[in-house]
């Protein structure tokens, strides 16, 4: 089994705010980031396709399809755009590093078309990261 | 969903590696240059992944305000701008190898109460790196 990932980078606002809470326990809990007017991040996404290399092409999948599957469902979704505002699927979730990195996995993972998506990694800033591995055990 | 969240540290520290239990000229060929008995130094990079379930109410795997100062108080304040060899106890004893520090800095993080450690990974320069996870 091969994996194969590829890059994108987007830039995207959001602020971390629950009206469950209060304005004291928002503040406390989120601290900066729960800002009302929002703040933004240069995103990384790296996204990991395993497959086995198809032995008339010898690709795990057409790097092609896996552009444009991106460009259609993550760049148009969130590049430039305010995360808590703009992005339906982020309803009602705080639009933290560990909820988009999941929207993203449930975004791609029907749509690969050959192979497997293996993870998703997405980077808020060189350091701090989340990998989403869907719904199986983790390494 | 499987979620695993990474947070990236960086610490300057100085080591010797060198075992007593060796003659001088194995410890010279073990250890090469890292042998040299004044010592040498590093920025390394300290990688701590967590994992467990996302809160609803928060969306985190775990609160970076809790994992910092954690993080801050049993491993950063213990190593950066120190010499490892001679100022953290138990490397008198064990050699400083960076597989040996990726060792101890899970066991000192391993009671963080908000979400499981899953992975200490610490890159020595950035040619090398090493992962420990039990």
């Amino acid at each position: 089994m091969v994996t194969l990932t590829r890059k994108i980078e987007f830039a995207a606002s959001h602020l971390y705010h629950n009206p469950a809470f209060t304005a004291e326990e928002n503040q406390r809990i989120f601290g900066k980031c729960n800002n009302p007017h929002g703040h933004g991040h240069n995103y990384t996404l790296e996204v990991t396709v395993e497959g086995k290399p198809d032995p008339r092409t010898g690709m795990v999948l057409d790097l092609g399809e896996l552009k444009n599957l991106l460009e259609n469902e993550v760049m148009q979704r969130m590049d430039h755009r305010f995360l808590n505002y703009e992005v339906p699927e982020l309803k009602g979730l705080i639009p933290t590093c560990e909820n988009v990195a999941i929207i993203i996995w449930n975004l791609l993972a029907p749509k690969i078309p050959q192979g497997r998506l293996y993870r998703v990694r997405l980077y808020e800033s060189p350091d701090l990261f989340v990998d989403c591995y869907g719904e199986e055990i983790g390494k | 969903m499987n979620v695993q969240l990474s947070r990236r540290y960086t610490f300057a520290a100085s080591h010797r590696l060198h075992n007593p239990a060796f003659s001088d000229a194995e410890n010279q060929r073990i250890y090469g240059k890292c042998n040299n008995p004044y010592g040498h130094g590093h920025n390394y990079t300290l990688e701590v992944t967590l994992t467990g379930p996302v809160d609803a109410a928060t969306g985190m795997v775990a609160n970076l305000g809790d994992l910092d100062p954690f993080v801050q108080r049993t491993v950063l304040d213990a190593f950066d701008h120190r010499n490892l060899s001679e100022e953290v106890e138990l490397f008198r004893s064990v050699v400083p190898t960076t597989e040996n520090l990726c060792i101890e800095i899970f066991r000192r993080l391993r009671d963080f109460p908000k979400a499981r450690l899953l992975r200490i990974r610490i890159e020595e320069t950035s040619k090398n790196s090493f992962e420990y996870s039990e």
